[in-house]
């Protein structure tokens, strides 16, 4: 069975996903991506999001027009036109802040798998030109073997909610959180900040004990 | 007179850049396309697999190519979106002639009448001041057929020594380094050897941005284990989870280089078989490294000499690598030493030549390896040979029919060939591809040049800002409107198939170049009736050359997802990988894999010299430049697809915020940088992953905005190449 996965820790903030999102045939011209920075000031880390497509969806949950519907195969579609009241429940309501309002057309719209490709045996459009593999729609016995530092994760717990989705995150088989500063291998040391030199600790240090 | 013909907004409002959007066809769903032309990128080297949706003779979208081997379907913004250059707004459908008193500086005029006049301008130009007096600036996105004709065209037709490309602002230091060290210029190793490599090096390249799909090759190399070391003044995406960065000072990678190689010696991390074996000059590189000390190397890297043990023991015990690099490293008046230092660092290492064990620069341009093989370079001839050589000249002259000495010698590179144009001695030009107003470093020199033109016809599909100062603009053809080959980073030979016809008037470039050497009179040679003719002329005239393509047809190509030259054959299926043991090639003729005679590489000494203009205490700030992913090289193209200006709108002035706390400048505020050449206004774009001493300008775009206001035309003496990547400047809020 093919599956999506996101591993944020390729994204590399190209946008591809999102330029090639709008050439989706169920909403050209409309982007359903989230593609953002996380703290440009200090990272060119990104992170991009597409719905999660979660088993029992907490935006249809909230819906009081029954607007949003899941496939049987599991896709949470846009907002049913005809009963979509445009009252955003589901944009504040989903835990991973998928939905948009679309003012232009009095319409939930978010990203649908591109149901129209996937129904069919293709790829959704982001995941097939996304660069880097930070998105990834593939088997799963593909993703272990492309990818065996890390694990999907497709339950998420929110408070008192657990959610199991049908798009898997990749995450770090051994998280460990590591930072780079530009300062930090530099020569010349930087005043008036604390600068902390923890990449590549696990290779010899015996020039810095020495010194 | 080739000043501007009307104010730059009015030429602006009538030839943009406008912002062309998905509308019409192009936004309707379940349309049924006329045909699905399978082609490549018409943007970088890596010259990715797509299809192109046509519809009506317009390209109305595209679909992913998952079985083209190199990118499997995978796009940057710039490949997605490329489709929007056609059925523009701005395209130029008829040929042009400069007018000040019409609306935008310029007139329609008939095309035949357009080539007429090109031809008695340049007839006039020669026979008053003599054939070396007309000069052409070509272009590294042309098809290899067209690259081809070029040269041809400037020796045969014109009779100048005077053409040149603006490869030389892009893969020049490159290519003459890899000739010094193993005499070929060409990626060593196709991108299937990172994948096994258990370090791989990137100095000088933003992988993520400038070559997008490389950065799945190197991510994937990581997750089966590999180490992988940035060399870069800024953070970049490749850079963010790399295992060691360091983070060098603009200008000093033959020191880090250097140093690197005095600890692989002190340390005996070095292949002493391979080096006996394969390579000469070893000893005296040796005793030039000794001065370069982890002390001194930190001194003047800016890198700490912890990072650079930690690098050199990386490198130094890895079993297999691969080392990248690109403009980082090259945009150097010492880039042809910076790619020495590192070409050293892998021949010391004994890694090359194997599976897993590679090296290569990553190509910019989307024909930047096969342009720069076929004759348009100011001293080169077809099949890379060259035109000081007396036999290259006379198998090229016979090819050509002509007689040897009728063949001009070599021209001079394409910022020198501004200055000739300053000085009076060029006083015609003809440019296609290439738009030096924003592409040229000290564009203020270069207006000033293009401004003493008697007669300047510049052919393109847009009106780029140096196209402005022509007398006669001929429509030419978008990549999608012609077909030929082209030769990717890896060395692979591609081929661009036509999805659509050009509009209007406008046609492709070499039919234009073909008109107009009817039109002189001087049509022997120029009567090829499509592209795969020239391709035939071309593999005859590269055969038994280094960049032998003889055995190469479109129809290998499709067969094969490409053919890795040299291939000398009919049945020969390329060479994927150079260097291979026991290889034979036309230069060593068996004696050894690398292309010299005694088929050994060569060790360089690769001496530290500063950059041009260091810093001081009047311009105490490093300006570097270079590329964001959602615009290409001067942006004729990326600047008039609203999505990709949408992404990133304008240029930002990058620094860390210790600088801007210095200077007393917050994120968002206009910031003001003036070198000794020119001064810019942005707003500042204050972030930690920049050294604090250097501040970074994307150079995509012209005018006010232009980052080449403030670069310097400081050259490698040896491949001329300017010095992009270092000069000094003040910066303050504005």
């Amino acid at each position: 069975m093919m599956e999506f996965f996101i591993d944020p820790n390729r994204c590399i903030g190209c946008q591809s996903c999102v330029q090639a999102c709008g050439e989706c045939d169920t909403h050209k011209g409309h982007p359903m991506i989230h593609l953002e920075y996380v703290d440009r000031a200090h990272s060119v880390q990104t992170a991009p999001v597409v719905c999660m497509h979660c088993d029992q969806p907490t935006c249809a949950e909230v819906c009081p027009a029954d607007a949003i519907k899941r496939t049987e195969d599991g896709v949470v579609q846009s907002a049913r036109k005809p009963r979509c009241i445009a009252c955003s429940n589901c944009v504040l309501a989903c835990p991973f802040g998928v939905p948009k309002m679309q003012a232009e057309f009095n319409l939930m719209m978010k990203c649908d798998m591109c149901y129209d490709r996937t129904s069919a045996g293709k790829k959704p459009m982001c995941a097939t030109v996304c660069p880097s593999g930070a998105l990834f729609f593939g088997t799963r016995e593909e993703i272990e073997k492309l990818r065996p530092r890390s694990t999907p994760v497709n339950q998420f717990r929110f408070g008192q909610q657990t959610i199991t989705t049908k798009v898997n995150l990749m995450t770090p088989k051994t998280a460990r959180v590591e930072y780079v500063d530009v300062a930090a291998a530099m020569n010349e040391q930087t005043i008036g900040k604390e600068i902390t030199f923890n990449i590549l600790t696990n290779l010899s240090d015996n020039e810095e004990a020495k010194r | 007179m080739s000043t501007l013909p009307n104010q730059l907004s009015d030429i602006t409002n009538h030839f943009g850049p406008h912002l062309n959007f998905s509308h019409g066809v192009r936004l309707e769903t379940g349309v049924e396309p006329d045909k699905i032309v399978e082609t490549h990128c018409c943007f970088c080297g890596q010259q990715c697999g797509i299809k192109l949706k046509v519809k009506d003779n317009t390209v109305i979208g595209f679909e992913p190519w998952e079985d083209f081997p190199f990118n499997k379907g995978m796009l940057c913004p710039k490949g997605v979106k490329r489709y929007l250059q056609g059925e523009h707004p701005d395209r130029l459908t008829t040929a042009l002639e400069r007018d000040p008193a019409s609306p935008g500086g310029f007139r329609s005029m008939p095309y035949q009448q357009a080539i007429e006049r090109v031809a008695s301008e340049i007839a006039r130009i020669q026979s008053s001041y003599g054939n070396d007096a007309f000069g052409i600036l070509s272009g590294a996105s042309l098809t290899i057929e067209k690259a081809y004709l070029m040269g041809k065209f400037a020796r045969v037709a014109l009779k100048t020594p005077f053409i040149d490309y603006n490869g030389r602002l892009c893969m020049v230091s490159a290519a003459a380094g890899n000739k010094k060290a193993f005499g070929i210029d060409r990626a060593a190793n196709p991108w299937n050897d990172i994948l096994g490599a258990e370090v791989v090096w990137i100095s000088g390249a933003n992988v993520a941005e400038c070559a997008p799909i490389t950065t799945n090759y190197v991510w994937q190399a990581r997750e089966r284990g590999a180490k992988i070391i940035v060399v870069d003044p800024r953070i970049t995406p490749i850079a963010r989870t790399c295992d060691l960065f360091l983070p060098i000072k603009p200008g000093r990678d033959i020191a880090l280089f250097n140093g690197i190689l005095h600890l692989m010696i002190e340390n005996d991390w070095l292949d002493h078989d391979f080096i006996e074996q394969n390579t000469v000059g070893f000893e005296a590189l040796a005793e030039h490294v000794k001065q370069w000390t982890p002390r001194q190397t930190a001194e003047v890297t800016g890198i700490s000499e912890r990072a650079i043990r930690q690098a050199a023991e990386l490198w130094g015990t890895a079993k297999t690598s691969f080392l990248l690099h690109a403009r980082g490293i090259e945009h150097h008046s010492h880039g042809v030493q910076n790619v020495l230092g590192a070409i050293n660092i892998v021949l010391a290492s004994g890694r090359i030549g194997r599976e897993n064990c590679g090296y290569a620069t990553i190509t910019g341009q989307g024909n930047g390896q096969g342009g720069r093989e076929h004759g348009q370079k100011c001293d080169q001839l077809p099949g890379a040979r060259d035109i000081s050589n007396p036999e290259h000249r006379a198998f090229i002259a016979d090819i050509w029919g002509i007689d040897e000495k009728e063949l001009p010698g070599a021209g001079v590179d394409a910022y020198e060939l501004i200055r000739k144009i300053d000085s009076g001695e060029i006083k015609g030009l003809l440019s296609l591809c290439f738009n030096p107003m924003v592409s040229l470093p000290d564009n203020n020199f270069v207006r000033q040049a293009l401004e003493k033109l008697e007669f300047y016809v510049a052919i393109d599909f847009f009106l780029n800002e140096t196209a402005h100062y022509a007398d006669i603009v001929l429509p030419g053809s978008l990549h999608e409107e012609d077909e030929g080959i082209v030769t990717q980073i890896e060395g692979r030979v591609i081929k661009i198939n036509q999805a659509v016809d050009p509009p209007g008037e406008a046609r492709q470039d070499w039919r234009i170049i073909q008109d107009i050497a009817k039109a002189l009179g001087r049509e022997r040679g120029f009567t090829f009736g499509s592209p795969r003719e020239m391709l035939d002329e071309l593999r005859v005239a590269s055969k038994g050359g280094v960049a032998d393509y003889s055995g190469i047809t479109y129809e290998k190509i499709e067969r094969q997802g490409g053919v890795f030259w040299p291939c000398p054959s009919d049945d020969h299926k390329g060479t994927e990988r150079l260097f291979e043991p026991g290889s034979w090639n036309p230069v060593a003729k068996g004696a050894g894999p690398f292309y010299f005679p005694d088929g050994k590489a060569r060790f360089n000494v690769a001496p530290y010299t500063p950059p041009a203009e260091d810093v001081d205490d009047e311009y105490p700030i490093i300006l570097t430049t270079g590329r964001v992913v959602s615009q290409f090289l001067s942006g004729t193209q990326t600047r008039r697809i609203g999505p990709l200006v949408n992404q990133y709108p304008e240029p930002l002035i990058e620094m860390h915020p210790q600088l801007a706390e210095r200077l007393g400048i917050k994120d968002g505020d206009l910031a003001t940088a003036e070198s000794r050449r020119g001064t810019i206004t942005l707003q500042a774009h204050v972030v930690t992953t920049i050294r604090p001493d250097t501040v970074f300008i994307p150079y995509h775009w012209p005018g006010k905005k232009s980052a080449n206001q403030l670069t310097i035309s400081a050259q490698d003496p040896i491949s001329k190449i300017p010095e992009y990547k270092v000069c000094a400047v003040r910066v303050r809020k504005a």
